[in-house]
């Protein structure tokens, strides 16, 4: 059956509240409204008011609470409204959740899940475009998903809900309702901290998540028709990051350009390039480059194009990485 | 007496002086305004009525995006913000079109705003004015701090913080309203209670009775207020400004009252209420309600209807004009406000932008954006 992301995502938390009564989602307007981008649409009228809950007005709320039902043997899929609003909850996030198995050597755990809308390029309003999966994955404890597509998005969506520790599990918006995939009638879990290897070329890796799949995906295309080939990553988890993917790559190509809409500095990219340092240095051929978001907060919508990495530029990083 | 002890929330009261038909029904407690200040209160409400109205046309059309309509909430904004002298601050949430235009924020900057202009949120010098804070609850404790100041510096300014029912139930909220006590800061808080936080109603985000009590905890005086009433907003607002710069402290204030429109624009209300209750709350219209007050006290006439409205239409045209003859804003604006002297690092981004942009040799193909945004 075809399906877009939102789609996917709730036929996936569909499936996981069927198979463990434990699953629980909860969140602001998750029930009757069905999220306000539909992802919870209709799990009140099949599960009922005690598994999916429209919880206060509060962030920290949410989390912190989760982190109590998770320690208590429920399995919550916290929704966090948007990306910008995350804020209260990072507290419960970095101080608690990541933690408890750390912390009491493995007497408890934090089996939480907290999905939510990410990413730039809708015309938001400011705190609606955020894209921090690195704040995320700095957080030692924490997995990070970033799926770019339905498929993916429903196969991690079940594994991030089967995994004994937390899950952030990021949303680009921009993406939602952007195209749809076959998605099988067979039940399928796609694992975190694997990347993907989604067009095959000797020239040149370019690794990219989220939205800028689509970005990544059009250089290449553009600069594979003037004979250029290109390994195109797509690393869905950004922690665990899937480095040796990368990195069995580079050892072909010798060239990495790296995409990502997040800022610029002390990101994703910069941790993949400097685990490269580390795995394939003296397979390098060109210092390996990426292409992002600016270190500015996301701007107002008239803006944010000029924000966004685009074609234009992931091209020109292409040449330059190539001419080397 | 004053209005906080005679109507105390946990006694189930709620101040209310005109009725829904605008009749006066508490004589004693009608502030005695104006005719000037009464029009510039109806004239306010009227213009953001309009304004909405014209917005989500604009917004239908694409020529502005997504934005939160006030309809409905006009009294307990205009009514409050009223109550307010030029230098007195104000502390906005999204929602707050009559408070902004009452204080005298250009409507232009709104337009801006909405069509995704940071220049919006320029505010005009002069103006005690904060932008609007997006994050529900985060900025009661910046009204806190500017409370604060004024009273460290020994300035006679007061502050008023708006919020709405949700930011209720967000910690920021409870520390805000705290520290607040506790500084015994110039401070009033007006909660719009709309009833809604998006789909949630009022009776899911907090087990007491009323918001107004949560005051209490904190030591200083709640009241609930009927908040399609101005002039009850305003006899509340104006005592609990007056408290706070003689030194009385904060105040919370609950605006009982109704989103008559949509969240925002990517918003269905139908998923969540019935039209009954929608219709019940047209017949309490804040602004029904101050035109016939208005018409008893012979301010209010058909001829004084058409001015208003012909006023308002003019202004909003103007305004409207103005938002969109504005120059295309620079990539330069992106990182020139970051810090006061630019970064080495940023001035790099900066000029590999510009040049990305000169030199641009493909253009990047716009798809449409599918689905609603909220």
């Amino acid at each position: 059956m075809e399906m877009n992301i939102v789609e996917a995502l709730n036929s996936a938390l569909r499936e996981e509240m069927r198979r463990d009564k434990r699953v629980m989602v909860l969140g602001e307007d998750v029930g009757i409204d069905g999220g306000v981008f539909r992802v919870t649409d209709g799990l009140l009228k099949e599960f009922g008011e005690e598994r999916v809950v429209d919880t206060p007005l509060a962030e920290s709320g949410i989390m912190g609470a989760s982190v109590g039902l998770a320690l208590n043997g429920m399995k919550p899929v916290a929704e966090m409204q948007f990306d910008g609003f995350f804020w209260p909850a990072f507290d419960q996030l970095i101080s608690h959740a990541s933690r408890y198995r750390n912390r009491t050597q493995g007497r408890y755990s934090c089996p939480v899940v907290v999905r939510f809308p990410v990413g730039g390029g809708v015309r938001a309003l400011e705190h609606h475009a955020e894209s921090y999966e690195a704040i995320y994955a700095h957080v030692p404890g924490v997995k990070v998903a970033y799926p770019s597509g339905p498929y993916d998005a429903k196969g991690m969506l079940k594994a991030a809900i089967r995994d004994p520790d937390p899950v952030v599990f990021m949303e680009h918006k921009k993406l939602y309702r952007a195209f749809k995939e076959e998605i099988p009638e067979k039940e399928y879990v796609v694992p975190l901290g694997k990347g993907k290897l989604v067009e095959e070329g000797d020239d040149l890796t370019v690794v990219s998540w989220g939205a800028m799949m689509l970005v990544a995906k059009k250089a290449s295309k553009l600069v594979r028709e003037k004979g250029v080939g290109c390994d195109v990553i797509d690393l869905r988890s950004i922690s665990p990051m899937d480095d040796k993917l990368v990195a069995d790559s580079v050892e072909k190509t010798g060239r990495l350009v790296v995409v990502q809409e997040g800022h610029r500095s002390f990101g994703a990219a910069a941790e993949l390039i400097a685990r490269m340092n580390d795995k394939a240095f003296l397979h390098l051929k060109a210092p390996p480059t990426r292409v992002t978001g600016f270190d500015v907060p996301f701007p107002f919508y008239k803006m944010e194009n000029w924000y966004l990495p685009d074609t234009d530029r992931v091209v020109k990083a292409m040449r330059s990485v190539l001419k080397y | 007496m004053a209005l906080v002890d005679d109507f105390d929330p946990l006694k189930g009261k709620m101040l209310q002086i005109l009725d829904k038909g605008g009749k006066v029904v508490a004589p004693k407690l009608e502030p005695k305004l104006p005719a000037e200040l009464l029009k510039k209160i109806y004239y306010t409400m009227v213009l953001s009525r309009l304004a909405d109205d014209r917005f989500l046309k604009l917004q239908r059309g694409g020529r502005i995006g997504t934005f939160a309509p006030s309809v409905g909430q006009e009294a307990a904004q205009a009514g409050s913000a009223a109550a307010l002298e030029n230098d007195d601050w104000t502390v906005h949430s999204f929602r707050e079109q009559a408070a902004y235009l009452f204080r005298g924020l250009p409507l232009e900057k709104i337009i801006l705003y909405f069509g995704g202009d940071a220049r919006g949120n320029r505010i005009p010098d002069g103006m005690n004015v904060l932008p609007m804070a997006v994050p529900v609850a985060t900025q009661v404790l910046h009204a806190v701090g500017i409370a604060w100041a004024a009273k460290a510096k020994k300035e006679k300014s007061a502050v008023m913080c708006y919020f709405g029912d949700g930011a209720t139930s967000e910690g920021d909220f409870y520390e805000g309203l705290n520290f607040a006590g506790v500084m015994k800061a110039p401070v009033v808080f007006v909660c719009q209670n709309n009833q809604y936080a998006i789909s949630v109603p009022r009776g899911k985000q907090t087990a007491a009775k009323t918001l107004a009590q949560k005051s209490i905890a904190c030591g200083f005086p709640g009241i609930q207020v009927d908040g399609n009433d101005a002039l009850a907003m305003y006899a509340a607002c104006r005592e609990a400004v007056e408290r706070a710069r003689s030194g009385g402290g904060p105040t919370l204030i609950e605006a009982y009252t109704y989103r008559m429109w949509m969240h925002t624009t990517a918003d269905d209300p139908k998923k969540y209420r019935s039209s009954q209750e929608e219709e019940e709350w047209k017949g309490k219209d804040p602004i029904k309600r101050m035109r016939n007050y208005l018409a008893g006290k012979g301010i209010w006439s058909e001829e004084f209807e058409k001015e208003t409205q012909q006023k308002a239409l003019a202004e909003i045209d103007k305004a409207v004009k103005a938002a969109e003859a504005i120059t295309p804003p620079k990539p330069d604006d992106l990182f020139d406000y970051m810090f006061a002297e630019i970064t080495p690092e940023l001035a790099g981004q900066k000029a590999y932008l510009k040049k990305a942009l000169a030199e641009r040799e493909i253009e990047e193909e716009q798809p449409e954006i599918k689905g609603g945004f909220p």
